[in-house]
């Protein structure tokens, strides 16, 4: 049997590389794969937590978790094919249009 | 130390090790091959749990449907490797410590908790209570979840369509 303390902490420090990945990458899609890897770990705690309480709801939640990351995805990525089509590039330092 | 533990250790380090790939890489197309490899690992880890019908839409719907958008895209863009500015040495020397410092108190703020001694029972066949929790109590989101997706798919028609 492994502690739910293990699977809490993994989920954790998932998360915190999520956020790191999300402060450092420049590629716009590496960072839209940060917040994938960021819900990857908020559903694994879902999961930890639906075992240790006994109820089901948290995998429930999980799936609409998954629902809601595929039509991100999908919307995101048209934004990004949108925005290399018009910038001619990747990098979010070069997306600055809204600033003075 | 059983089995499980074994299990559970080679899955997490997969997993981290995948995560850490994700940042080290330069190349998009080598983080997405991490990224894989951590919901795989993911996958692993629900199996280990019980929760067996999360594991299998995981492998399916992240692993392969997400992963094969973002391949896709990345090769439609033909995304080459990203380069180095003065913010992202900023980035780096603030970066770190907070993210370390964020990750070291959720763990800690999770240890705390009375939850993190209980032991995750695994129960085996749960598939059957996740259906009968899915279409009677939240069927209703359920159904929204259709229209959310219907919705999506015609933002991204709308989005990547060419102007003329």
């Amino acid at each position: 049997m492994v502690p739910a303390g293990y699977y809490l902490v993994l989920s954790a420090i998932l998360f915190g590389l999520g956020i790191v990945a999300f402060v450092f990458k420049r590629n716009i899609i590496t960072i839209f794969m940060s917040i994938e890897l960021m819900l990857n770990a908020v559903n694994l705690a879902f999961v930890t937590f639906s075992q240790v309480l006994g109820k089901l709801d948290g995998q429930v939640f999980v799936l609409f978790v998954i629902v809601v990351a595929a039509a991100e995805a999908a919307v995101g990525l048209g934004i990004i094919i949108l925005i290399a089509r018009h910038r001619q590039s990747l990098n979010v330092e070069r997306m600055d249009l809204m600033k003075f | 130390m059983t089995p499980q533990l074994i299990v559970f250790f080679v899955l997490a380090a997969l997993a981290v090790l995948g995560a850490v790939t994700l940042i080290a890489a330069r190349h998009p197309i080598h983080s997405a091959l991490a990224l894989i490899v951590v919901m795989v690992a993911l996958a692993g880890l629900y199996l280990l749990q019980g929760a067996e019908f999360v594991a299998a839409v995981q492998i399916i719907v992240y692993g392969g449907a997400i992963m094969v958008l973002f391949v896709f895209v990345i090769m439609l863009l033909n995304a080459g490797e990203e380069e180095r500015t003065s913010l992202s040495r900023i980035a780096r020397v603030a970066g770190i410590p907070l993210a370390l410092a964020l990750s070291g108190f959720l763990a800690a703020a999770v240890l705390r908790s009375s939850h993190a001694a209980a032991q995750a029972p695994v129960t085996a066949a749960s598939t059957r209570g996740l259906s009968m929790l899915l279409f009677r109590e939240f069927v209703f989101p359920f159904e929204l979840t259709s229209f959310l997706i219907l919705v999506a798919i015609l933002g991204a028609l709308v989005l990547a369509q060419r102007e003329n």
